[in-house]
């Protein structure tokens, strides 16, 4: 039902705009045919890293930084091949996404992005000195009101916060509560604890209090190896790691009885793919249905909670390796279809172009539902304009 | 480089010159504003064979690489291929620029079209539509010695942006 | 990368096999406690097990009363621990199976042993062990070399001394690592496993001392259980990103106890990945899928079954390979289904492979 666009293709394959299914740039002329989309992972880089963020600090956090420079949990470094994409990097040279007009008018009109949520990659929340982390935070979120939300209405953000102080994090998120535009509240791909733990319940009461989402972005840490097995050597492992270190963080917040105790809260997997989704389901439930008596406070099968209550964007979408095998995993993923959200990732190098993110062409209602109805219903945004 | 109505980028590696169509099998991304590689090789983990006569083009979005002069993947080459086009090089007899032909050998019926061109410190300047538009090279291939690689990219219709929607 | 076709990579009645035979790649005998060793140790060794509160590994990744560690009916009298009497394995297991093999893997954490000496001395003396009071006494069993992982040339060392014991078919690594197993510092290991012609069997568990998950220490055994599937996924990244299958081309590792359906969407992303970085580690030279499909195995116990038959079928192909399972009970340990739910889901030819056929080739059983 799914799959009516074949890639990668059966046999050699020579690219050209005529022999593929869909060319980049013959068919510019029909930007105009696809609906609108929204965006769940646009990213709002900081030019000059924390520099950007100096004019929003105080003058005794100005000085910290001046002195001490950020210091976040130190080693864990690889050499990559590919940054940022190369074309996204604006006329005035400044880095690849720092332009709140030149995402305007290379990406959101163009594509036509209804509503893009924003995702920082701040040093905020991975900072050894919490209450440097918090001043971080806020000066990101007070950066992103003044240079994003502000200049553009498509737009909205995540809340920073310093995920590893609890108390610091939640005075933040109350900050921001008042803000429509912030639509949720952001921890790094790997908090220092797995995500289900008892330290981090306050942010999540504090989410389910004012209504907002939670997400958790691939990438970032305090300062743990990407896997459960210690570093590794090569960006190539470091970059197939998020998937892993995802379904962690899921297996404990299923398993820690946060659903339970904060039944209405949701929970966003960002740039961590989403194939791996039906079989953690499986595992999770075959390995509850032995073990149930260890955590009694679950008051159904782990898989239900994954339904209810996990979100996963498209970005990096797998590609199967027989096109029909696609259908296959969105059949897997049962009720569960409804909770994947289109991402982009612009304007990372690994981003997807919205009109190639997927290895088949999609069903039309299911495509409308990826591109723009789930997000629209998890995010209480109006429809198509 | 504009040849019925598709992009073609072409490039002037140690003397020769290679044209590819200006479009992955990815993504679609304009291939040709990616960087310029060397070919890179191994036989052994931690061995890296940098062939300087195997220029690759690493396409400008998720870097899928493909052989300059054959238009093959490097990952895929048996399965995975982007157009290649025949270059030569001929006097152009009517100013004092040489040109640049492009032909496809795949298509029996395809007319091949001629370009000035010169050569300036190492950059080709193509004439396209008796318009000189200067070669550049906005990134240096950083794994090469300056000079012996050099990227013409060529913006087709002027505009960078991505456009591509179905 | 060869599986393009709908039908899996080979489908041949050749190599069937015998249809009905059964081989048991995953069978665990248990040390019933350390006195068990002492012919084994060192007068050393023994004089300080029994005058200091040092009794040997005190680590498992079994909880010794976790419903998943021991099956109904595999319990012992007196508390003794299942899986430590081979008599009970013989009757329910190889006799009750009718199994022509069954390979045995003792999972007695050496890896927790940060004294070096200790860990090479408790090592040999599991070994030891297992050959006389296991491999002697059944020409069915076949047996896993247990190593000091943590110190590889260690490890190599005693892979060297007992290695050309017939008995022994693989050297145990327990999934759980301070550093993924492909790594240089690794390079000893995989050397002597090469050298002696064995089988590298990552097994579930470990304690290196290190957190199982990318956040850190989980709270509940159930969270361990469920998130050991993402540490072996790990692992198949590690071996072959840092080329462990270029240089050992005849290299075999097995993953036991791993879970099954997570392979084909694993494979997905990570060919996906190479694709767009295999730049940075030109030697993998194939998609990372063909490599798994030529190097990698797999046990059927656990599998993680959907509910659905239909799906539980699709999930098997979308590895994409016939060659890749093999048959386990996992005894004495207790899963939520058992391994002929996978079986009767998968063609004839396909279950005469997992029976048999892949493990003869694994382990090259004749
Ligand atoms: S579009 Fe070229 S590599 Fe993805």
């Amino acid at each position: 039902m799914v799959a009516t666009r074949h890639r990668p293709p059966q046999t050699e394959f020579e690219a050209s705009p005529s022999t593929a299914p869909l060319a980049f740039g013959a068919s510019r002329s029909a930007a105009s045919t696809r609906p609108a989309l929204i965006d769940c992972d646009l990213h709002n880089e900081l030019h000059g890293d924390v520099l950007a963020l100096v004019p929003y600090l105080s003058d005794r956090w100005k000085r910290h930084l001046e002195t001490f420079g950020v210091r976040s949990p130190a080693g864990g470094f690889f050499p990559r091949f590919m940054d940022h994409r190369e074309d996204a990097r604006p006329p005035s040279g400044r880095r690849a996404g720092s332009e709140v007009a030149f995402t305007r008018s290379q990406y959101l009109d163009p594509f036509r992005v209804a509503y893009g949520i924003l995702i920082p990659l701040s040093p905020a929340a991975s900072q050894q000195n919490h209450e440097f982390g918090a001043a971080l935070a806020t000066a990101c979120n007070d950066w992103q009101v003044a240079e994003w939300l502000d200049p553009e209405p498509r737009l909205r953000a995540s809340i920073v916060v310093p995920i590893e102080a609890p108390d610091l994090a939640v005075a933040e998120i109350r900050r921001r509560a008042g803000d429509p535009r912030f639509v949720q509240v952001q921890f790094t791909g790997r908090p220092q604890e797995p995500m289900g733990r008892r330290k981090y319940w306050p942010i999540y009461e504090a989410c389910q209090e004012y209504g907002l989402k939670v997400i958790s972005h691939a990438f970032g840490s305090y300062g743990q190896p990407i896997t459960g097995a210690g570093w590794p050597s090569f960006y190539l492992e470091d970059h197939v790691g998020p998937a892993q270190a995802m379904q962690a963080n899921i297996i404990s917040l299923v398993t820690e009885g946060v659903f339970d105790r904060f039944p209405d809260l949701k929970v966003i997997s960002v740039e961590n793919g989403a194939g791996w989704l039906p079989s953690l389901m499986w595992r999770l439930d075959a390995s509850w249905s032995l073990l149930r008596e260890e955590v009694p406070h679950l008051q159904m099968a782990p898989s239900e909670y994954v339904r209810r209550h996990i979100w996963a964007t498209s970005q990096p979408m797998e590609e199967p390796h027989q096109p029909h095998q696609f259908g296959e995993f969105i059949e897997h993923l049962g009720s569960l279809a409804d909770h994947i959200l289109f991402a982009s990732d612009y304007p990372h190098w690994d981003a997807d172009q919205p009109d190639e993110a997927f290895p088949v062409r999609l069903a039309p209602d299911l495509e409308h539902k990826i591109y723009y109805g789930n997000a629209a219903a998890l995010y209480g945004l109006g429809e198509t304009k | 480089m504009d040849l019925d109505g598709h992009s073609v980028g072409v490039f002037h590696v140690e003397g020769e010159y290679y044209a590819l169509l200006n479009w992955c099998p990815h993504q679609g991304a304009r291939l040709c504003e990616g960087r310029l590689w060397s070919g890179l090789e191994s036989d052994v983990p931690g061995d890296y064979a940098t062939r300087t006569d195997r220029a690759v083009i690493a396409c400008i979005y998720h870097g899928w690489e493909f052989d300059l002069r054959t238009g093959r993947s490097v990952c895929e080459p048996e399965r995975l291929r982007v157009r290649a086009y025949e270059v030569t090089v001929e006097p152009d007899h009517t100013s004092d620029q040489d040109g640049v032909t492009l032909g496809r050998p795949s298509r029996t019926n395809a007319t091949a079209r001629t370009f000035p061109v010169t050569v300036e410190h190492g950059n080709i300047v193509v004439d396209l539509r008796r318009t000189p538009v200067s070669g550049t090279v906005p990134n240096g291939p950083r794994n090469l010695s300056e000079g012996e690689i050099h990227h013409t990219h060529i913006p087709s219709e002027g505009s960078l942006q991505p456009g591509g929607t179905r | 990368m060869t599986s393009l076709s709908n039908t899996l990579r080979t489908e041949t009645p050749l190599a069937a096999g015998n249809v009905t035979e059964l081989i048991d790649g995953d069978v665990h005998n248990v040390i019933p406690d350390t006195h068990a060793l002492f012919p084994y140790l060192s007068d050393h060794w023994r004089e300080h097990i029994t005058n200091t509160l040092f009794k040997g590994v005190p680590e498992t990744s079994y909880p010794r009363w976790a419903p998943t560690t021991e099956r109904p009916g595999s319990e012992l009298p007196n508390w003794r621990q299942a899986g430590s009497d081979l008599s009970v394995v013989t009757r329910d297991v190889l006799d009750a199976d009718g199994l022509s093999y069954a390979v045995l893997c003792c999972t007695y954490a050496i890896d927790s042993l940060h004294n070096p000496d200790a860990a090479i001395a408790m090592a040999r003396a599991v070994n030891d062990w297992q050959i006389s009071e296991w491999l002697d006494k059944d020409e069915r069993l076949r047996a896993t070399i247990v190593v000091p992982t943590q110190l590889p040339a260690e490890a190599a060392r005693e892979i060297d001394r007992v290695g050309d014991h017939p008995g022994f078919v693989q050297v145990g690594m327990p999934v759980r690592s301070a550093v993924p197993y492909g790594s240089r510092l690794h390079a000893p290991l995989w050397e002597a496993i090469s050298r002696k012609r064995l089988v590298g069997a990552i097994h579930f568990g470990g304690a290196p001392g290190t957190p199982p998950t990318p956040s850190g220490w989980p709270s509940y055994y159930l969270e361990e259980h469920v998130g050991m599937a993402q540490v072996f996924q790990t692992q198949v990244v590690s071996l072959v990103t840092e080329g462990i299958f270029d240089l050992h081309p005849d290299l075999r590792v097995v993953l036991l106890e791993a879970g099954v359906t997570w392979m084909g969407p694993f494979l997905w992303r990570f060919d996906k990945e190479w694709r767009n970085l295999r730049r940075l580690v030109p030697w993998v030279k194939r998609a990372p899928s063909a490599y798994v499909r030529d190097h990698i195995r797999l046990t059927i116990q656990p599998v993680d079954a959907p509910p659905s038959d239909i799906q539980l079928r699709q999930a098997i192909e979308q590895i994409g390979s016939d060659e890749m399972l093999v048959y386990s009970s996992d005894y004495p340990h207790r899963h939520a289904s058992e391994p002929s739910r996978l079986l009767s889901v998968v063609t004839e030819a396909h279950a005469a492979r997992i029976r048999s056929a892949n493990a003869r080739a694994l382990w090259k059983l004749t």
